[in-house]
This record gives C-alpha cells, sequence and structure tokens, in this order.
C-alpha cells in the first residue's frame, strides 16, 4: 500500500501530459478523455476520471489521490502529434510500452516541432486559395489575384498572431488586408470577380476544424467544451466577416 | 471538363489544408483524395438541382464514411480525413454573401443568407454524427457475431 501512491503519481503524470499535447493540438474532447482513461487502465488504474474543456484538463483517479487539474492556454492545430501520441496510447494499452519508456516518448513528442516549414505553409495557403476560387465557379483569370491574397492573408495572419497574443484580432486584421488587396486588383484591371477572389482568400481562415469538432463534442455529450468551441469558432468567423465588412464599407 | 478542373482542385485544396492542419506526410494523398470525393458529390448533386443542405448532407455523410475507412487501414485518428474533406462544404461563399449584405444594409437578404449558411454547417454536422452511428451500429453487430 505504501509504495503505490508514488507510482499512481506517475501514471496520472503521464495521463495528463497525453491529454496536454492532445487538446494543444487540436483533437475532440472524446479522444483526449478517451486516451487518458486507456492509459490509465493499462497502468492499472481502472476507474479514473476526467473533464476536459478547451481550457483545461482535470483528471483524478478514483482513490483518496487528489485530482489533479492542468491548464490550456495556448491551442493550435497539429494533425501529426495526435496521431503520435494516439499510437503511444495505442502501445501503452497493448503492453508494448512500459510507463517509463511512453512518458520519455511523450516529452520527446511535446518538445519537437513537426510543423511543415512557414513557407510551405504559405504555398500550400496560397494554392488552396485559387482552388477555391475556381472551385466556387471563379473564372480563371482571377487565379492568380487570388493565389496571391490568399497567400498574403494567410501570411499576415500568422506574423500578426506572433506579434498579438488576440486570435480574433490577427484574423479580423488578415481578413482586412486580403479585402483591400482584392479591391486593388481589381482596380488594377487584373482580376474581374470581387467576390470570388475574397471568398477564396477566406478559405485558409475559416475555422472548419473548430466547427466540426464543437459538433462533434455536442453530439458526444461534451456540452461545456462543445458550447466553448462554437464560441470560438463563431468568434473567428465573425472577426472575419467584419475585416471584409470594414473594406465594403469605405467602399460604398 | 468543368468536372475534372473540379476534381484536380478540390484534390489540391484539401490536400492543401492537409498540408496547413500538419496531418502527416503519408496521409496527405488520403486526404486530397477524401476532399475530392466529397466535393464531386456535393457538385453533381447541386449541378442536378438538388438543394444545398441536402448535398452537404450527403457529402458529409459519404466523406465520414470513407474516413473512418482509412482511419481503420491506417491507424490513425479520423479527424485528419474528416476535416479535409469537410473544409470545401463550409458554406464560406453563403456566410460572406450574408455578410456584405448586412454591411450594405439590406438585412433581409443577409438573414435568410445567414440562416441558409447556418442550416448547411448543421447538415454537415448531422452527416458527420449519422454517419458515425452507423458505424458504430455495425461494430456492434460484429461483436455480436464474433461472440455468437
Amino acid at each position: 500500500m505504501e509504495n503505490k501512491y508514488p507510482q499512481t503519481f506517475e501514471v496520472i503524470e503521464l495521463c495528463l501530459l497525453a491529454g496536454k499535447i492532445m487538446l494543444q493540438c487540436g483533437a475532440e474532447t472524446y479522444r483526449v478523455e478517451d486516451t487518458m482513461t486507456r492509459i490509465a487502465a493499462a497502468l492499472g488504474i481502472p476507474n479514473s476520471h476526467s473533464y476536459v474543456t478547451p481550457t483545461g484538463i482535470v483528471f483524478s483517479t478514483d482513490d483518496t489521490n487528489p485530482a489533479k487539474l492542468i491548464r490550456i492556454s495556448e491551442r493550435t492545430t497539429d494533425l501529426y502529434k495526435v496521431t503520435l501520441v494516439n499510437g503511444v496510447s495505442r502501445k501503452v494499452s497493448s503492453g508494448e510500452m512500459t510507463r517509463e519508456q511512453a512518458f520519455l516518448k511523450l516529452k520527446e513528442i511535446e518538445n519537437a516541432n513537426y510543423t511543415f516549414p512557414i513557407y510551405q505553409q504559405i504555398l500550400a495557403a496560397s494554392i488552396a486559395s485559387a482552388c477555391f476560387m475556381v472551385m466556387f465557379q471563379g473564372e480563371w483569370n482571377n487565379f492568380i489575384p487570388a493565389l496571391i491574397t490568399g497567400g498574403v492573408g494567410f501570411t499576415s495572419f500568422i506574423f500578426l498572431h506572433r506579434v498579438v497574443q488576440i486570435k480574433f484580432f490577427s484574423e479580423f486584421i488578415a481578413s482586412f488586408i486580403i479585402g483591400i488587396l482584392s479591391i486593388l486588383f481589381i482596380k488594377a484591371g487584373l482580376g474581374t470577380q470581387l467576390d470570388k477572389i475574397i471568398i477564396g482568400s477566406v478559405m485558409p481562415l475559416v475555422p472548419g476544424l473548430l466547427i466540426t469538432n464543437a459538433v462533434r463534442d455536442l453530439m458526444a455529450g461534451h456540452l461545456v467544451s462543445g458550447l466553448s468551441k462554437g464560441a470560438e469558432a463563431f468568434l473567428t468567423a465573425f472577426a472575419i466577416g467584419a475585416g471584409i465588412a470594414v473594406v465594403f464599407s469605405f467602399l460604398s | 471538363m468543368t468536372i475534372i478542373i473540379n476534381l484536380m482542385t478540390s484534390f489540391i485544396a484539401a490536400a492543401a489544408f492537409g498540408v496547413i492542419f500538419n496531418a502527416p506526410k503519408k496521409s496527405l494523398l488520403q486526404c486530397g483524395f477524401v476532399g475530392m470525393f466529397g466535393w464531386l458529390i456535393y457538385i453533381s448533386l447541386v449541378n442536378h438541382n438538388h438543394d444545398a443542405v441536402l448535398a452537404s448532407l450527403i457529402a458529409a455523410i459519404f466523406i465520414s464514411a470513407i474516413s473512418q475507412v482509412f482511419a481503420k487501414i491506417y491507424r490513425t485518428p479520423i479527424i485528419i480525413f474528416s476535416v479535409a474533406g469537410i473544409i470545401p462544404l463550409v458554406p464560406g461563399g453563403i456566410a460572406y454573401d450574408a455578410m456584405r449584405n448586412f454591411v450594405e444594409n439590406d438585412y433581409n437578404m443577409a438573414i435568410q443568407l445567414a440562416a441558409r449558411a447556418f442550416m448547411i454547417s448543421g447538415a454537415i454536422a448531422v452527416g458527420l454524427v449519422i454517419s458515425e452511428v452507423i458505424y458504430q451500429l455495425i461494430m456492434k453487430a460484429r461483436l455480436k457475431l464474433k461472440k455468437a
């Protein structure tokens, strides 16, 4: 009984670390809870409880041990890390990995940076913008303007987000820049369909992942996290819309 | 010809979104495929004069189904594939039109468009959930068969 507690603490640490990485990288709430419960069960704590919201995780064993809380302040989207943590939890459940190995591996995942280089992301965003412009029945002569505005918009979003910590503000400014640039392209005679260029360029900023996750969480019964993710998605969409709207109100 | 262009652009766009969301490099092609498939269903339904809400619902069901299969094959979380597939369906264009009408003081039109954007996002979500429920039912049936 005496030496049971230290080990329990380490298991809790491990579960919280796994949950923290997953939540920071944009996994669904039910997946985070599922992963933590699975790891705990595999390491000898069958009745653990976890309460996951987008801003924090509470994890407790069904024991006299105190519950532990972890705060999540920064959330990005990094599906590769989610996949990696998922793999670790699978290996722990099947017994291929011990607690120490899993902990070391998770620490390594947490500190590593697997994202694509910034220029590749920007390139991807510009190509996606141009392709969306075509998919929304735009004409081909708007291809290059959409490519450039989408790229510039996404770039300004990334760099503003580094300077200003408020995400909604950087989204607002980024969509404002997109609006201005698109109008300039039209005025210069390089593009013809203002609407299509703007819609295409805005697409990389649209909170598609958030909306999907919010609804999935709501349906799975995670009402608190579903609603808060929904609020985040709504605010993002509102910021983007407002940025474009400001440009239009100057125009008219 | 337009169908081929649509297929190509949707494939590239979905794969590019995989890059932005940092999906594993190995699964980028599958992301593109899921996006292309979903968009193909959506655009063919819309071109045959079906409502965009219905088209989004059906496309979302199929996207989620393929994502389940891919997630099973490649042993990755389903979210990687479903997100890439959903992105083209998100009613960005309608939401934009609604916002523009709001600014231009045409509130009647704006509310109509906003309601429409809301309906489409709801349809996408319901489609995802329907597909998941069907998958769970199949899984339960299989488990019972194994036990029996």
